[in-house]
């Protein structure tokens, strides 16, 4: 793979993260976070559909009208995402009873649409896909890690196996409940925001405007 | 050249953002894109139905006690016989197949269910007809009584079993396999320790009055569940939904029925 390729399925991780320094797609991170198995699932799906429409919309580049983009995109897109719900509802039922219409939400993922629009509409299709899947494993970085956190503290668990045996079942750990509630990972993934930023000091957004104190008029 | 090539030449030639091509695309992509989404459909579907119908004797098998991890599901089934019962008969009919008799479709069939006027478990309608599993012992005599249940909670319809004695009066168990209540919170309705307090419970007094209850305190032991802490619209809705089922408007003239031999 080439430096550029290796760059654009690399960057999106940490660098260019699609939740982390553009906040797209934060409502299914909320949603689907609170068991790891829900988050690893949903997380395949996001980065097959947004590799796969990547790479279809970048072949029908040349093709599509512009008056019509946004909407030959989003049927492209809603029908990778019919395919994805109903693969999981065939083999991973389970977890699809979970998931439910956050799968089919994933339609309106703006991290989907955004590359799309912004990346597939204008380079070749193989850059496209490894730009899609890049961005998909970014999303799912960060599902995995909120995840990781929500669960464990949440539940005591991780992937479903038990690591501190909760109180209910006669264990030790007082699961705390607020964890497995949505709110819980706006906090999170606020806290990792701010953690990544300062770190990363190039990603902190310059101020639209600055309050003035008196003495400087 | 021939004329055909002409056209094909012609529709090459025109400008991507013309009406026609628009047009070409947008019926082109739709129709592909329909293709492909109905072939999964029709292909993933025989798939899909298998796995609700394991998942259902699934929590059959949960809800009698019966499942441990890596169970052949489906053998294990066969031990429990499905029957049809006639809930304002009180009686089991053989009107319907019960392996493919859908009791949910036929809660929202008006010929087949009645509007309720007084509905604690916030359900609207009832069917006339459930899907009932009898449990048999090996030498054919009734082990358990396994019913269907729904209600509403807090955010859902709350979607289970109750698994009952032969004497249909001591609860065996209780299992609900689909809702979407709080997590942490209502959703402890799955915790297999609050679960566990329903075995030997006594839906109804020696008088045969009905008295199970889901309450924050107790006041008869033999019919008393707590109530899930921090969840009490759910807690409720189980409460209710429990009520109702075992009650007049439920299973309760079918298991009086069964009891006398002559359901």
């Amino acid at each position: 793979m080439s430096q550029t390729r290796k760059q654009l399925l690399t960057d999106p991780l940490v660098d260019n993260n699609p939740i982390t320094l553009q906040v797209l797609g934060i409502c299914s991170a909320l949603a689907v976070t609170s068991s790891l198995n829900v988050a690893f699932v949903m997380s395949l799906a996001v980065i097959a559909v947004c590799g796969f429409s990547s790479l279809f919309i970048s072949f029908l580049r040349h093709y599509i009208p512009n008056s019509i983009r946004i909407i030959v995109q989003m049927v492209i897109i809603a029908s990778l995402v019919i395919l994805v719900d109903q693969i999981i509802k065939a083999y991973a039922y389970e977890i699809s009873k979970t998931l439910s219409v956050f799968v089919g939400l994933i339609i309106t993922n703006c991290i989907v649409m955004g590359r799309a629009e912004a990346f597939a509409m204008k380079n070749k299709p193989f850059e496209s896909f490894v730009d899609g899947v890049g961005n998909g494993l970014g999303y799912s970085l960060l599902l995995m890690s909120v995840g990781v956190i929500r669960e464990l503290f949440g539940a005591g668990s991780l992937f479903g196996i038990m690591i501190f045996e909760p109180v209910s079942n006669g264990g030790w750990y007082v699961p705390n409940g607020l964890l497995l509630l949505p709110p819980s990972a706006f906090f999170i993934i606020g806290f990792i925001i701010w953690g990544v930023r300062t770190w990363k000091k190039s990603q902190v957004e310059a101020r639209e405007y600055k309050i003035q104190t008196l003495e400087e008029h | 050249m021939s004329k055909p090539n002409n056209i094909l030449t012609k529709f090459k030639n025109m400008p991507v953002d013309g009406m026609t091509k628009t047009l070409f695309v947008a019926i082109t992509l739709c129709l592909v894109c329909s293709m492909v989404v109905s072939f999964a459909a029709v292909n993933l579907k025989e798939v899909q139905e298998v796995n609700k119908a394991v998942d259902k004797q699934k929590n059959i098998l949960q809800v009698a006690g019966l499942y441990y991890d890596g169970i052949d599901v489906e053998k294990s089934f066969s031990s429990f016989e499905p029957i049809v019962v006639d809930l304002n008969q009180g009686k089991f009919t053989n009107r319907f197949d019960p392996l493919t008799f859908d009791d949910r479709k036929a809660t929202q069939d008006p010929q087949l269910s009645i509007p309720l006027k007084e509905d604690p478990a916030s359900i609207g309608r009832r069917t006339n007809f459930a899907t009932v599993y009898l449990l048999k012992k090996e030498d054919g005599s009734l082990d358990k009584i396994i019913l269907p249940i729904h209600g509403y909670g807090l955010w859902s319809t709350l979607y289970g079993f109750i698994a009952l004695e032969k004497n249909g009066n001591d609860i065996f168990g209780l299992q609900f396999y689909q809702h979407a209540e709080t997590p942490g919170l209502g959703a402890e309705v799955d915790n297999p320790k609050w679960k566990a307090q329903w075995k030997g419970k006594k839906i109804n007094n020696d008088s045969g009055e009905l008295m199970i209850t889901v309450a924050k305190t107790q006041k008869y032991k033999d019919h008393h569940i707590d109530a899930l802490a921090g969840a009490t619209l759910t807690s409720n809705g189980v409460d209710n939904l429990v009520k109702f089922w075992m009650g007049e408007a439920g299973f309760k003239k079918f298991l009086t029925n069964l009891q006398n031999g002559a359901a």
